[in-house]
């Protein structure tokens, strides 16, 4: 029997639940992982991504030295190195004069508009603070994002415009607290497990009704009182017609519109077009399931919604997720304990990189850059002369990548992201990658991305360094580290500022922004003392349990719930909405639509999981094909398939299985072998610029074993 | 919610009504020994270490679901209550090895209980079942607390993926038809590892490097045994 030679308290790395870890080491490995049973956020719970998925951490191909590739690589002629051989072995001191030699001789030549960034969702606040830091206070730009474009920027423009907030307004584990929440566009059980927990729990042992809005059969519409099987990308006519039905029939909280919205009356006539039966037509929801849903949630004394990428992830996500927004406005389901508007927030720490101003619109603390006023904040945080910097909105990832030409962005640094998995329509995504002239990747491993490099900077596991990870329900949570950093591997923040202080001085800046941290604490300091939501959040005071923001001072406790009083822009704002069918639509030749997702044992493009035993336990991509499409098509459970959009095609096995609705097949996007984004579309939401994930036409055709890439990895499982 | 009045080991406590005896004695500072007991799960008082007497009772009582009654008098210690505690320890280590259990190698000091008291007594043996790539489950460890199939069940995971098996000596924990891990409804969350109190339940990393493995073998043996397994199911 093993006895730790110390048990580290941390926050796991995966979802934005946010759970809380003990990891208990002997010999520098992490041989057993629990998690204490008074927990808040998960209650003792974890779900085997947390309680098994660190191995990585360990794995021969995780890169530990800096590298520099040996053959120069060319703007339209690079390629991708996965070996290696490829790479030459560098120091420290090497790798970051050589990258601090690249960006300013393209930002001298250039200018600002030349250089880009995609920050990492999976990083700590501290690290992207610092890299966002890096490139609006020394070059001057603003073509700052990260993944939080491809999963919520629907929701976050939604909620900006009708709100003024962009985050979860309640906690998650107060759905035990609601009567009747709407799950819409999640599929809870596999991507947040143990909010998952509690919505069951909410259900079995609470009495709580549950609606469950989404076109695949998930394994929470078995607790579902009703479930509203939709058309991907038909979203506002299923809920207008919902917000149609509770106005018709006079359930409207009348105090709560009138004392804290506006726009009602306008609204109430676009909503007119949308009666049941419309929505019933558009959507092929029985138009009876929409009027019982529409009541069930008006109904309830705490009504709230719960959503996901099925909302956000399309070219009218913005519109699809006001549509949700609509119906608490109606209903004053928000404000309350046990109500809300809740976007589940994917990664562990995608809402403290928003919050540290990873978006190319908005400083630290959603301070828009094009507001004279911020910009004056952060130049005297930044030590920065006055108008130094630049308030001109940056671009989006998607934009950033498509814009890659002479003239336009020429270099991209890339924390811990990997577009070439996760954007959509791969094949011009390649494109936009080979085009680069200068490309550093920060990583664990070489993967897709990394790979086109000309620099590989290794970064430490979340287990090998301190900071701060902010959960989907605003809970500022400690990371500490557990492990020595293994080889030459460095935490992202001190290569971040060894590499800002090589910048600056090659920049000649007369003065410094200030790079010399000893230990992350003074970084978020440094955002606390700017940014209002974050005043009172020290390291101090979330030594033994996180604290949810906003925290206004030293002494506030933090907010579990918020709006209780009034909104940040005073009153909810109604926006009446059209229906924008998605861009493309199942015909003839493409006679289904595909939409997209994950699934439990993975985690996005799967450099972290797919480097672990749970790609054991899930080896191999599936699609999912209804059994009446299935037989039409002449498909069995477990052929191999080949599945082609308009842009690409992929070849995998099929899964025939209820759990995806006719008409409709599903592929997870983790496998690179049988890249479920090589078939997506770029079609981009015009206000939030987040991709059409969801939806777009695919054909799938029988094909023979021999074409898959890796026709042993076969997934033995047995679970829904 | 009324307040009741009680006297534990000679204290006297006043606690909500429900209260059970185990809380109660919590509260004031009286650790009651539990082996099936746990905060996370719903107690059934099955495996009766937590047995206290009530004065004028005709039985002992299983602290961890007796809920305390106003003016009852209660003893945690006394020579029937350990000897029924001795006698319950010495009876699950004479069939189940449960050195693994440091807790319960505690209580077996405590209560001075004879590790050669059933020399006769048949063994749980059973072998480790290695069938999926993320715990083994060791039997002839398990002391049949219920705590896995609870928190697998409503009292945490709502999965459903393991049950008691069999009857009497025979019983176990088991899938249904005794279907491989991967094959049953097991979602791998590792709820029931978190809650064993024996090392019935183990993290197939932790097993490997007891065993001496280091973290290198650890990833290469899982991908051999990969590799092994589709040979074998063709």
């Amino acid at each position: 029997m093993l006895k730790a030679d110390r048990v580290i308290s941390t926050t796991c790395p995966y979802c934005g639940v946010g759970c809380n870890l003990e990891l208990h080491i002997k010999d520098d490995y992490i041989y057993r992982v629990t998690s204490p049973f008074d927990s808040v956020v998960n209650q003792g719970n974890l779900c085997v991504k947390g309680r098994y998925g660190y191995d990585f951490i360990y794995h021969k191909s995780r890169v530990t030295t800096p590298l520099i590739r040996k053959m120069p690589q060319q703007p339209g002629e690079r390629t991708q190195a996965f070996d290696l051989s490829e790479w030459q072995e560098v120091s420290w001191d090497q790798a970051l004069d050589y990258v601090a030699d690249r960006l300013v001789e393209i930002y001298r030549r250039d200018g600002p508009h030349a250089l880009a960034t995609f920050l990492c969702a999976k990083a700590t606040n501290e690290d992207n603070y610092l890299l966002q830091k890096v490139f609006r206070a020394l070059f001057r730009t603003n073509n700052v994002d990260h993944c939080t474009r491809l999963c919520h920027a629907g929701s976050v423009v939604a909620l900006q415009q009708a709100i003024g907030s962009a985050a979860m307004s309640n906690t998650a584990s107060e759905v035990i607290k609601s009567d009747c929440f709407i799950v819409t566009g999640s599929n809870t059980p596999e991507n947040h497990p143990i909010i998952a927990l509690q919505m069951k729990a909410a259900v079995e042992k609470y009495g709580a009704k549950l609606i469950v809005v989404d076109p695949r059969r998930l394994e929470l519409c078995n607790y579902a009182t009703l479930w509203l099987p939709l058309k991907p990308g038909t979203n506002v006519p299923v809920f207008t017609g919902m917000a149609h039905v509770i106005i018709h029939e006079g359930l409207v909280n009348q105090d709560f519109i009138e004392a804290r919205t506006e726009g009602y009356e306008e609204f109430v006539r676009s909503v007119e077009k949308f009666t049941p039966e419309y929505a019933e037509m558009v959507s092929g929801v029985d138009r009876n399931l929409i009027i019982e849903a529409a009541r069930m949630y008006a109904k309830a004394e705490r009504g709230a919604i719960y959503w996901g990428m099925g909302i956000s992830q399309l070219s009218h996500g913005t519109a699809s997720a006001l549509s949700l927004v609509h119906l608490a406005f109606l209903t004053g389901h928000v404000g309350r304990e046990g109500t809300g508007l809740n976007p589940l927030r994917g990664q562990n720490n995608v809402q403290g990189a928003s919050d540290m101003g990873a978006m190319p619109y908005h400083y630290p603390g959603y301070m828009l850059v094009d507001d004279p006023i911020n910009a004056t904040k952060w130049e005297t945080a930044w030590n920065i002369e006055a108008g130094g910097l630049n308030q001109t909105r940056g671009l989006t990832t998607t934009e950033i990548l498509s814009n890659v030409r002479p003239g336009g962005v020429r270099s991209l640094y890339i924390m811990g992201e990997n577009p070439m998995m996760s954007e959509p329509n791969l094949n011009l995504t390649r494109h936009h990658m080979q085009n680069l002239e200068f490309l550093v990747a920060q990583d664990l491993f070489i993967n897709e991305s990394g790979a086109f490099a000309d620099v590989f900077l290794p970064a430490v596991s979340w287990a090998e360094k301190e900071g701060t990870f902010t959960n989907t329900d605003r809970r500022v949570q400690r990371v500490r580290q557990a492990l020595a950093p293994r080889g030459q591997a460095r935490p992202d923040w001190q290569i971040i500022c060894d590499l800002a202080k090589r910048i600056e001085a090659r920049l000649g800046r007369p003065n410094s922004a200030y790079w010399d941290y000893d230990y992350p604490s003074e970084i978020l300091r440094e955002v606390g003392d700017v940014i209002p939501e974050y005043h009172g959040v020290t390291y101090a005071r979330i030594e033994e349990v996180g604290l949810q923001t906003p925290v206004a001072d030293e002494e506030h406790p933090g907010t579990p719930y918020l709006f209780s009083e009034s909104f940040p822009r005073g009153r909810g704002k109604f926006h009446p909405l059209e229906y924008v069918p998605s861009v493309e639509l199942p015909d003839d030749e493409f006679p289904f639509i595909l939409t997209t997702g994950r699934v439990l044992e993975h985690w996005h493009g799967g450099s972290m999981t797919r480097h672990s035993k749970l790609d054991e336990l899930y080896p191999e991509a599936r699609v999912e094909v209804n059994p009446v499409d299935a037989s039409l098509m002449g498909i069995e459970n477990g052929q191999t398939v080949r599945v082609s959009s308009r842009r690409g095609s992929i070849v995998l096995r099929a899964t025939v299985t209820e759990k995806t609705t006719a008409g409709v097949v599903f592929i997870p996007f983790h496998f690179s072998e049988a890249a479920a984004n090589l078939l997506t579309i770029d079609a981009l939401d015009p206000q939030a610029k987040i991709p059409e994930f969801k939806a777009c036409a695919v054909n799938v055709k029988p094909a023979s074993i021999e074409e898959l890439v890796n026709p042993e990895a076969q997934v033995l499982r047995g679970r829904y | 919610m009324t307040d009741i009045k009680i006297t534990i080991d000679g204290q006297t406590v006043t606690v909500p009504a429900g209260t059970t005896i185990l809380e109660a004695a919590k509260s004031i500072g009286i650790d009651i020994p539990v082996i099936c007991f746990h905060e996370a799960c719903t107690a059934n008082a099955l495996c009766r270490l937590c047995v206290v007497e009530i004065e004028g009772a005709r039985l002992l009582s299983p602290s961890c679901v007796a809920e305390a009654r106003d003016g009852m008098r209660i003893q945690t210690r006394n020579e029937r209550v350990d000897r029924s505690r001795r006698t319950i320890l010495e009876m699950l280590d004479s069939a189940i090895n449960i050195s693994e259990s440091p807790e319960f190698m505690g209580f077996m000091d405590e209560y001075e209980a004879d590790r050669n008291r059933f020399p006769e007594a048949k063994r749980r043996e059973s072998p480790v079942t290695d069938d999926n790539p993320m715990y083994i489950r060791d039997y002839s460890q398990c002391v049949l607390c219920w705590r896995c199939v609870q928190v697998c069940a409503d009292d945490a995971q709502y999965t459903y993926a393991i049950n008691f098996s069999g009857r009497g000596f025979d019983t176990q924990i088991s899938t249904f038809f005794e279907k491989p891990l991967p094959e049953s409804t097991c979602v791998f969350c590792g709820q029931c590892v978190g809650v064993c109190p024996t090392g019935a339940l183990k993290p197939k990393r932790e097993w490997f490097f007891e065993q001496g493995l280091s973290p290198d073998d650890i990833m290469q043996l899982t991908r051999s045994e990969r590799k092994k397994r589709r040979r074998e199911t063709g």
